[in-house]
């Protein structure tokens, strides 16, 4: 398959229906149905499905590019997360809702909550389908929401891969607005970015972007669900890159980059939320100092070349 | 430790970068898978390496690239571990960087003491096959493939480091077409132990041509009028030296290349030496030995389970970049600033891992520590400054990402 041929329709979608403005009044609580049906009508919720339920049977790996995309635009509803959703349902017979399906992993805040229909919890062999009951975190102008009382551990790991994607596309975003910002904000008689100390920084925005993206990529590598080894790397280094990229566009962007106005802060806020969701760079290391542990008589080398 | 170099400003090499940023420049590393022939090589190179290494102690080992034994670079030329990417009529094994990866993996994830042959394998030889002359390639290249020609890069100078284009060392053309060499190199690692040196030096103009009127010399070190001290580093060890050249006659044929244009054969030289493995893999050996000594002790606190996660996890990350960076190599690309940008990250990780590791040693004072892995750390602590140095600064190569992103 052509994958240009299903990314250039998404990407103009997204374009058409998540503009900055359209954003910030979801946030605001206008309708979502509009934006839903977009989506919905597109046939896109159902990429990972398998063809012979229906869907357009792209792998994780496939599907990739189109969940970065989501980031990248900053798109307010659980698109990543139905697609997952649905596929894992799908694969257990079970009839998806027509609505947005936010995955709960554990008793923190769920990316998107607060926009979902349905919550997934249970098991990728065995998902579990509820009705949601959120609770707002009183985060301004939130997406995400507590629905306590679910058990979704299980999920973790295919839920960490969906937000490193979101988050290395967010990334990538955020690293082409502060370059131009700083090839267009001039001080000291020049743009900012012809200061040795401000290219330094961008230099290592741009790393963090790059060891973003392909740690996602590792994670999307096994399929749906991911080995646990590559989840870990994933979300460990999305994680660890996102708070980074916050920070420096941040830095590089100065006063407006925290204003409501400028875009800045529809993706920085989201790199910080997808950080914390479903298991912080902490939690996954935790996890893959386990199962690294569990083998110390081979050399680390090895170990990575398994992984 | 060898050429804190390049402030890479040459017009030609920079045609890609200096077109405008687009979305997109960095996309170009993805996902790379090494071919199975590939990984099929490192059974038997395993068995060489473990007869290597088998009596050297762990604090040699870390020593990484720069552990020097000629007969183990001989070993490996004879066995076809040299000379991978040159062809077989130069006598090299004609496979391609892929290869490379897997043999250069190997070597360092043991300890193997390489150096003796890594500037020739790695630079050197890629370099004559590209610029040489029929008559050199036919010389220098079967020497190189069976490790019995070791090589050293004549960059840096007292007054030149990261701005290398201001070299001073200067060859001027005598009348039978030959050269008369004067100057002096330092920081270069191996000169006492090498046959030749690649030399970077001015064959005309003065040092406010900058880059034109540089040109690259293949200098025989046994010639009369070279002086070759060794000097000392931190750890004890000698490694690189100052190499004088005092009325030093060349023969017409050292000259590498088109006279003039040695700036422009360095940088793409650099773009070989900043993109392997061996930017992610130098504290790998000290790695090994505290997960070991993790499981020895019995300690299994979220702490440590935490440091052992995280550095694990962030190597399989850069072995990924790594790798997506040779697939651009093997694509016939000269991927400069994605190099650099890996790296600048692996050299980070290198440096970082004797601090946390030295830390989380000493955060457990009541724990035994074996004086082996304790002397280890220390040599990889004391030697790590030198990872972000050799081969371009941390500042030159952050430069170099930063033209990448259409800045300045």
């Amino acid at each position: 398959m052509n994958m240009a041929e299903l990314i250039d329709p998404f990407a103009r979608l997204i374009e058409d229906m998540c503009t900055p403005a359209a954003i910030r009044a979801v946030e605001e609580g206008r309708d979502i149905a509009p934006m839903w049906q977009a989506f919905s009508q597109s046939g896109f919720l159902d990429a990972l499905v398998a063809e012979d339920a229906g869907g357009a049977g792209l792998s994780l790996a496939d599907a990739a590019p189109l969940i970065a995309l989501l980031g990248r635009h900053v798109v307010p509803l659980p698109v990543g997360d139905t697609m997952i959703a649905r596929a894992l349902l799908a694969g257990a017979g079970i009839t998806a809702p027509t609505g947005p399906i936010a995955i709960a992993t554990g008793n923190g805040a769920v990316p998107f909550a607060a926009m979902a229909s349905h919550i997934l919890s249970g098991s990728a062999q065995a998902p579990v389908l509820t009705e949601v009951k959120a609770e707002c975190t009183g985060v301004h102008h939130d997406t995400d929401a507590y629905t306590p009382g679910l058990a979704g551990q299980a999920l973790r790991p295919v839920a960490a891969v969906l937000r490193a994607l979101l988050i290395s596309g967010a990334a990538g975003r955020v690293m082409d607005m502060t370059v131009s910002y700083a090839n267009e904000r001039s001080q000291f008689g020049k743009p900012i970015g012809k200061q040795q100390a401000v290219q330094q920084q961008l230099s290592v925005l741009a790393e963090q972007v790059v060891a973003a993206r392909i740690a996602a990529a590792i994670g999307a590598r096994s399929g749906l669900p991911p080995r646990l080894a590559d989840a870990a790397i994933a979300k460990h280094g999305a994680s660890l890159a996102a708070a980074q990229v916050a920070a420096i566009a941040h830095a590089v962007h100065g006063a407006i980059g925290i204003s409501e106005e400028y875009d800045l802060q529809l993706l920085a806020r989201r790199l910080h939320s997808w950080r914390l969701a479903d298991g912080s760079e902490g939690y996954w290391a935790g996890v893959l100092g386990e199962l690294r542990a569990a083998e110390p008589a081979v050399p680390t080398v090895d170990f990575i070349r398994a992984a | 430790m060898d050429m804190p170099t390049g402030t890479m400003r040459s017009p030609v090499h920079f045609a890609v970068q200096l077109t405008h940023f687009e979305v997109g420049l960095f996309e170009t590393l993805t996902l790379s898978r090494l071919p199975p022939e590939d990984e099929a090589l490192r059974p038997a190179l395993r068995a060489l390496i473990a007869d290597a290494i088998v009596d050297l102690p762990m604090h040699r080992r870390a020593r990484s690239w720069q552990g020097f034994d000629a007969a183990f670079s001989r070993k490996l030329g004879q066995a076809g571990y040299l000379g991978l990417s040159l062809p077989k009529e130069y006598g090299g094994v004609g496979r391609g960087p892929f290869t490379r990866f897997v043999v250069v993996e190997e070597l360092l994830s043991a300890g193997a003491p390489v150096a003796g042959h890594w500037i020739a394998d790695r630079q050197s030889g890629p370099l004559i096959l590209h610029y040489g002359t029929e008559a050199q390639r036919q010389f220098y290249l079967p020497l190189i493939s069976k490790g019995e020609a070791l090589f050293c890069i004549g960059m840096s100078e007292p007054s030149s480091g990261s701005d290398l284009a201001s070299v001073r060392s200067r060859a001027d053309r005598q009348e039978d077409g030959g050269w008369l060499l004067n100057g002096q190199k330092i920081w270069t690692t191996n000169a006492m132990h090498s046959d030749y040196m690649i030399a970077l030096v001015r064959t005309s103009g003065a040092g406010a041509d900058r880059q034109s009127g540089l040109s690259q010399l293949i200098v025989d070190l046994k010639l009369p009028g070279i002086t070759i001290r060794p000097i000392v580093d931190l750890t004890g060890d000698a490694h690189f030296a100052e190499v004088f050249f005092d009325n030093v006659p060349l023969a017409p044929d050292a000259l590498i290349g088109e006279e003039g244009q040695g700036w422009k054969q360095v940088m793409a030289e650099l773009a070989f030496e900043r993109s392997g493995p061996e930017r992610i893999y130098s504290s790998v050996v000290l790695i090994d030995a505290w997960v070991r000594h993790l499981d020895a002790v019995g300690r299994k606190d979220s702490a440590s389970l935490r440091l052992l996660g995280s550095l694990t996890a962030q190597l399989a990350v850069l072995r990924e970049m790594s790798l997506a960076v040779t697939a651009r190599l093997v694509a016939g690309e000269s991927p400069v600033v994605e190099a650099s940008l890996m790296k600048d990250l692996g050299t980070g990780f290198e440096q970082a891992v004797p601090q946390l590791i030295g830390d989380d040693l000493a955060s457990h004072p009541d724990e035994p520590v074996d004086a082996e892995l304790y002397r280890t750390l220390l040599y990889v602590t004391h030697i790590a400054p030198s990872f972000s140095l050799r081969g371009g600064t941390r500042e030159i190569l952050r430069g170099i990402i930063a033209r990448g992103l259409g800045l300045c």
